[in-house]
């Protein structure tokens, strides 16, 4: 066998993998993230609640109701995005005269209860949820051993995050979408309902994370806390892409889990703090990041 | 000559279309409009001139409905608006076309073009508004934005037509435009007007108002406080130099 760098393949593409794979929750969420911030001016601190919450859904249905893995990946989004947006129709739809910090600290607030009131039901010992049967096992290429369900959370993320992208930039819906963030009083003037739009897309964005909760359950274990961990590094992504960039937010979080993973194959004390390293380095140089536009 | 006469005649005996009655309206605390009273009846051209500051933008949205703080009475077609959102003012028929021009830099010429929905039948077709305006068909994929300042004002007032409103406000159109399309707008709203498009117009340019418009309300501090026929202009020319203080 090669060694690259003085480090066994296996080692190293198993470490990109996994940085992809991290990768890919990076994203979905930056991405949730970035649709609800440009609409609603609202920086949604519940999402990694929400992406908590979809993986937990996913395992009350297994557990409750014997519904399995590829029904929860399409009710699970349907029914905390519906949640989300009871909650953007009761509460967070009265801040949107007031101040960012309103917003953030009523979303910080709901997250806070979510979490809470699972870990008094559940503890913070995590709970199993397996892998559907069809994608157990894996595959030997040769320089590494991919397994199947890893690989599938890398393609079904990638599709997502296209498929939203597309949406977004490419179709009449996306363009009415791009159009109310720029000028929502306008886009009112022309007939179009604002209110209603704005309440469907918070809600799109809460079905993205809650999807990335459905495919992590059978990566990560189904914990209280796994939205918390994550969140934060997410935070740093978006504000590395750039507040509110569609295709940013895609590229940084995919970008930076690669990053993280082949810090861990050179330099592991840095690894988990690279990703904030280079939000700083962003911050100073470029303060709008990567793919932001500068108001 | 005749037959301008006729049309005048039979717009005049026709009811208003656009009744605008004691029209208050608020910026946060400050009070702009002080009772605005006016009326345009279907296929007029009608301005709304006076010096900046004197509430003729502020009266174009409070008749759409995107000042939230409002009083007083607008009906359009003898139905009451002034307790509907603006999607609703919309949905009624009247289009706006504001004084920036609103166009989405996120967005090409064609998003731009075709991002009002269509609130009556009977809109001018793409086709029909590239024949208005050629330009706007060979820079269908730029960004918006990018566009001269005359082709954004085009396609700002292109937009609208697809939408079937028959009513349109505009704000301003020739602010900041060369002369030659100063001209090609003018052109436009007289062709507009013969296919019965009402149009209420905000104007400084008092002479382009004038080859334009069937009458002239005169605003000041937030009030009408004359209304002149384009026809007996002359005669009034010396009240309107000292209105508009030029």
């Amino acid at each position: 066998m090669f060694e690259l760098l003085g480090i066994p393949p296996q080692a190293l593409f198993g470490q990109l993998l996994l940085g992809l794979i991290n990768g890919s929750f990076y994203a979905i969420l930056s991405l949730g993230l970035a649709v609800i911030f440009g609409l609603l001016n609202i920086i949604n601190f519940a999402h990694g609640a929400q992406y908590m919450l979809g993986a937990f859904v996913a395992w009350m249905l297994l557990n409750y109701l014997g519904i399995g893995y590829w029904w929860a990946l399409l009710l699970v989004p349907i029914a905390v995005g519906a949640f989300g947006i009871v909650l953007e129709r009761l509460m967070i739809s009265r801040l949107y005269h007031l101040d960012h910090l309103y917003g953030l600290l009523l979303t910080f607030g709901l997250a806070l209860i979510i979490q809470g009131l699972l870990r008094n039901q559940y503890g913070i010992s995590g709970l199993p949820y397996s892998i559907p049967p069809q994608l157990a096992g894996g595959q030997n290429l040769g320089f590494m051993f991919l397994p199947n369900y890893r690989g599938w959370v890398v393609v079904a993320s990638l599709f997502v995050c296209i498929a939203t992208w597309f949406v977004i930039e490419k179709t009449r819906l996306g363009a009415y979408l791009r159009a109310a963030t720029e000028n929502p009083t306008l886009v009112g003037a022309f007939g179009i309902n604002v209110p209603r739009m704005i309440t469907l897309t918070y809600g799109f964005g809460v079905a993205l994370a809650a999807f990335a909760g459905v495919l992590a359950a059978p990566v990560y274990s189904v914990n209280p806390n796994m939205g918390a961990d994550l969140i934060i590094v997410v935070f740093a992504v978006v504000v590395i892409g750039g507040m509110g960039s569609i295709l940013g937010s895609i590229v940084t979080g995919f970008g930076l889990g690669l990053v993280e993973g082949l810090t861990k194959v050179f330099y592991p004390e840095a690894s988990s703090v690279v990703i904030f390293v280079i939000m700083a380095i962003v911050l100073l140089v470029k303060p709008a990041g990567l793919f932001g536009r500068t108001a | 000559m005749a037959e301008a006469a006729v049309a005048m005649k039979t717009a005049a005996a026709s009811a208003p279309l656009l009744v605008v009655k004691d029209l208050q309206a608020w910026y946060g605390e400050s009070h702009v409009l002080h009772g605005v009273t006016f009326d345009v009846r279907p296929g007029e051209v009608v301005t709304l001139l006076g010096r900046n500051g004197a509430g003729k933008t502020t009266t174009l949205k409070s008749i759409m409905g995107i000042l939230p703080k409002r009083k007083g009475s607008v009906t359009f077609q003898g139905k009451e608006l002034m307790h509907a959102p603006a999607r609703y003012v919309a949905r009624e028929g009247i289009a706006f076309c504001p004084e920036e021009r609103g166009i989405f830099s996120s967005l090409s010429v064609e998003e731009n073009l075709l991002l009002p929905p269509q609130v009556k039948p009977g809109g001018m077709s793409v086709e029909q508004i590239f024949e208005l305006f050629p330009n706007l068909k060979e820079r269908l994929s730029s960004q918006g934005t990018k566009l001269s300042g005359g082709e954004q004002q085009m396609l700002a007032i292109g937009r609208i037509l697809r939408t079937g409103a028959k009513m349109l406000l505009l704000d301003e159109p020739t602010e900041g435009l060369a002369p030659v399309i100063i001209q090609q707008i003018g052109a436009t709203i007289a062709r507009l007007k013969q296919e019965g498009f009402t149009i209420v117009l905000v104007e400084q340019n008092f002479r382009f108002a004038s080859t334009v418009a069937d009458r002239h309300y005169v605003v000041e501090q937030g009030r009408v406080i004359d209304m002149i026929p384009n026809a007996e202009l002359e005669e009034n020319i010396g009240k309107i130099e000292a209105y508009l203080g030029v």
